[in-house]
């Protein structure tokens, strides 16, 4: 066991490796760079330009290197938790994102437990009633939410709610505790607002893992030792719950690897509409205003969270499932 | 009467299944494929769904009564008109439309509109209208359907400037469309190249083109989208825009092309007749394409099926956000920015209607990528 977990996390460097890579690509697609920008805004509000502080600058990020040295100073700035300054917001990037990670990743997570709550159940049901009425509704529902796009179901969920609760559902706190300091008062209004986005992004998935384990469950059912276990008159429910979802379960668990990034995606998207407190408005707002430092810092915390995400799903498996774990250790 | 379909009917059956099982041996493998999909009633219509989306696209010039840019400054945000067969006459085979009053509440300045009884516009098809210039080529001024001159015939109503929003929907359909074609056909080409290679050479490139998909799956899409074309020069002109978006979505689109192409070929790579042709002295590219190609065409086709949707969703998530196209191309997405608040959908409903055909191209392309995969399986 410790010998893969060693193993996944040594894969896992190139793919930090290559994250970062790209995130700094990102940071450097506009043209020009921060100096430029930062210089034209402060030229813009009618400040005068210290030559020094901008000598000083230019020291900190290596702007008269070659790109491959601004990478390194870059990556060793991120590596000491100094992520850049945010020109648009004139504070350090590192004082801006935490909160806000923090909170994408704690509405990503309950997306995460949502979909699996309520696609595991539905998936059995639609397998043990194969064909039946609620088969087809679910099958249709489940195509629906994977067809429909997560702004719109947010749009709509919040004009429902505005037009027959008289409620304004944006956000992710109320107004009295959007400034206030973390309480358990806090905790428990944020757990209120949270349903909303947890059913917006946690939607999208259900219906891919419906179908993921609706197949898996059908084909277990179909084995032989479900025909001997009946025939030896084992109750319908134990005989259900005891072998066939437990083994069907394993690939619904196996798909959390792609299963997170699309609901950190969403998670951006539905963020924007709800004009939640996360990443996503944010991320959307620098990017508009080529805030280049605050906007790949999200990118790269964000792929990388991802990636960690994944690789804890793999463990959980790999500790869930022996054949998994022997499996990979002989490899 | 019933005697003779008695007799008929067993003969008839048996030459019909006689001839199947003879036609069943000989097909084609496409022709075998085609039999099991037209089996599937819901790709089927998929098919005819998606063909009139097409259609409407292609000829949007044609089939939309009023151009993408023309403002009836008379009617602003117009709900949508409704089409009558009856009046207080009785039935008309002609539908009509009324004429509309137009109200303005002197508090709130909200205007609303009434049908107007005492006019009435019958539809008509294939008439002379606005001028427009069709596929950019030559003029014409012909369209599928419209009212006299004096009406106004606003289907799904019109949007802030008064423009009518079912001529924009079909306008739109031509962006929105082509851009899961284009941009499938990118990663096609992306995911053939570095997925055969992957599967035909093996060993260390192999390694490295599979971790690198790896990494690009692991990547939350959306995010990554948005920053890349939030990097498109502002100053690009709208056609540059467009394949720049493209390119963009076509990024991460190609991983899912290059692992089918992969996992066939290594599994094709192994089989006799491969053999069979590399010892008659086939050079690479014609093993390739003569022997490999056909073999895993069928699954290259359904999952490029499957890959439409989520280019489709891409480019209206990202123009939702003003990231992506923006005006003066039209696209269901830039439409959908329009309704981007409570308030507007409270009010304007019908400006949210463009989703309701993302969702039905979404739907269609899964359904007949569902089709398509039953079909093309063998062992189905």
């Amino acid at each position: 066991m410790l010998v893969y977990i060693a193993r996944r996390i040594l894969y896992m460097i190139p793919t930090l490796i290559i994250i970062s890579v790209i995130s700094f690509i990102i940071i450097q697609l506009p043209p020009g760079d921060y100096l430029t920008s930062y210089i034209a805004q402060l030229s813009e509000t009618g400040e005068s330009v210290d030559e020094a502080v901008i000598a000083s600058l230019k020291k900190r990020y290596g702007l008269d290197q070659p790109m491959y040295i601004q990478y390194f100073m870059w990556i060793n700035g991120v590596l000491h938790g100094d992520f850049g300054q945010s020109f648009e917001w004139n504070k350090p990037v590192s004082e801006l994102i935490w909160e806000r990670l923090a909170l994408t990743m704690a509405v990503s997570l309950f997306s995460l437990i949502f979909t699996y709550v309520v696609a595991i159940p539905i998936g059995i049901y639609s397998a043990t009633h194969q064909y039946s009425i609620g088969d087809y509704f679910f099958t249709f529902v489940g195509f629906l939410g994977l067809a429909t796009p997560n702004f719109l179901l947010a749009l709509v969920l919040m004009f429902l709610f505005y037009k027959y609760f008289g409620l304004s559902v944006g956000g992710l706190f109320s107004p009295e505790f959007v400034e206030a300091p973390w309480s358990w008062a806090k905790v428990i209004d944020m757990m209120n607002h949270m349903w909303i986005p947890v059913i917006v992004i946690g939607t999208a998935g259900t219906c891919g893992l419906i179908r993921v384990m609706r197949g898996c469950l059908l084909d277990e059912l179909r084995k032989q030792y479900v025909v001997t276990a009946r025939a030896k008159g084992v109750g319908e429910r134990k005989l259900l719950f005891k072998y066939p979802v437990r083994v069907a379960v394993n690939p619904i668990i196996s798909t959390i690897g792609w299963t997170l990034p699309s609901i950190v995606s969403g998670a951006t998207i539905t963020a924007i509409v709800l004009s939640l407190p996360t990443t996503g408005p944010l991320l959307l707002r620098s990017l508009m205003s080529q805030d280049m430092y605050l906007a790949g810092s999200f990118i790269l915390l964000l792929a990388t969270l991802t990636v960690i995400g994944t690789l804890i799903s793999d463990i959980l498996l790999a500790w869930l499932d022996p054949r998994i774990r022997y499996e990979k250790e002989a490899a | 009467m019933m005697s003779i379909f008695k007799k008929n009917k067993p003969e008839e059956r048996t030459e019909e299944y006689g001839e199947y099982e003879e036609s069943y041996y000989v097909a084609s493998q496409w022709q075998l494929m085609w039999r099991k999909f037209r089996k599937h009633k819901l790709a089927m219509g998929s098919i005819f769904v998606l063909v009139l989306l097409y259609l409407g696209g292609i000829f949007c010039e044609f089939v939309a009564p009023y151009d993408l840019e023309s403002r009836q400054i008379r009617y602003v945000y117009c709900p949508p008109q409704r089409i009558h067969f009856f009046d207080e006459k009785g039935f008309h085979l002609r539908p009509f439309v009324y004429g509309l009053k137009r109200k303005i509440d002197l508090v709130t300045l909200q205007k609303s509109y009434k049908e107007d009884k005492r006019k009435k516009y019958p539809l008509q098809f294939f008439v002379h209208g606005q001028k427009y210039k069709f596929w950019n080529l030559f003029e014409a001024d012909l369209h599928l359907f419209g009212v006299e001159r004096g009406g106004v015939i606003f289907l799904l109503g019109t949007d802030r400037m008064g423009r009518d929003m079912f001529s924009r929907i079909v306008y739109g359909a031509r962006i929105s469309l082509s851009i899961g074609l284009v941009g499938v056909f990118l990663s096609l080409i992306i995911g053939l190249i570095l997925g055969g290679l992957s599967g035909y050479l093996g060993g260390v490139t192999d390694t490295i083109i599979q971790r690198i998909i790896e990494i690009l799956r692991s990547f939350p899409t959306i995010p990554l989208w948005m920053a890349l074309s939030a990097a498109l020069p502002p100053h690009w002109p709208p056609l540059r825009v467009y394949f720049g978006i493209t390119i963009v979505l076509s990024l991460i689109g190609w991983t899912g092309l290059a692992r089918v192409v992969r996992g066939k070929l290594l599994a094709l790579r192994e089989e006799d007749f491969t053999m069979a042709a590399k010892v008659a002295g086939c050079k690479d590219m014609r093993i390739i394409s003569r022997h490999l190609l056909p073999g895993f065409l069928s699954y290259i086709i359904v999952q490029m099926t499957l890959s439409i949707p989520s280019m489709i969703l891409g480019e209206t998530s990202l123009s939702f956000l003003g990231l992506g196209l923006r005006p003066p191309i039209t696209s269901w997405g830039v439409l959908l920015k329009e309704a981007q608040n409570v308030r507007t959908v409270a009010l304007h409903p019908w400006l949210m209607i463009p989703v309701l055909f993302v969702i039905t191209a979404v739907l269609a392309f899964n359904f007949l990528g569902d089709g398509l995969r039953d079909a093309a399986d063998p062992y189905h």
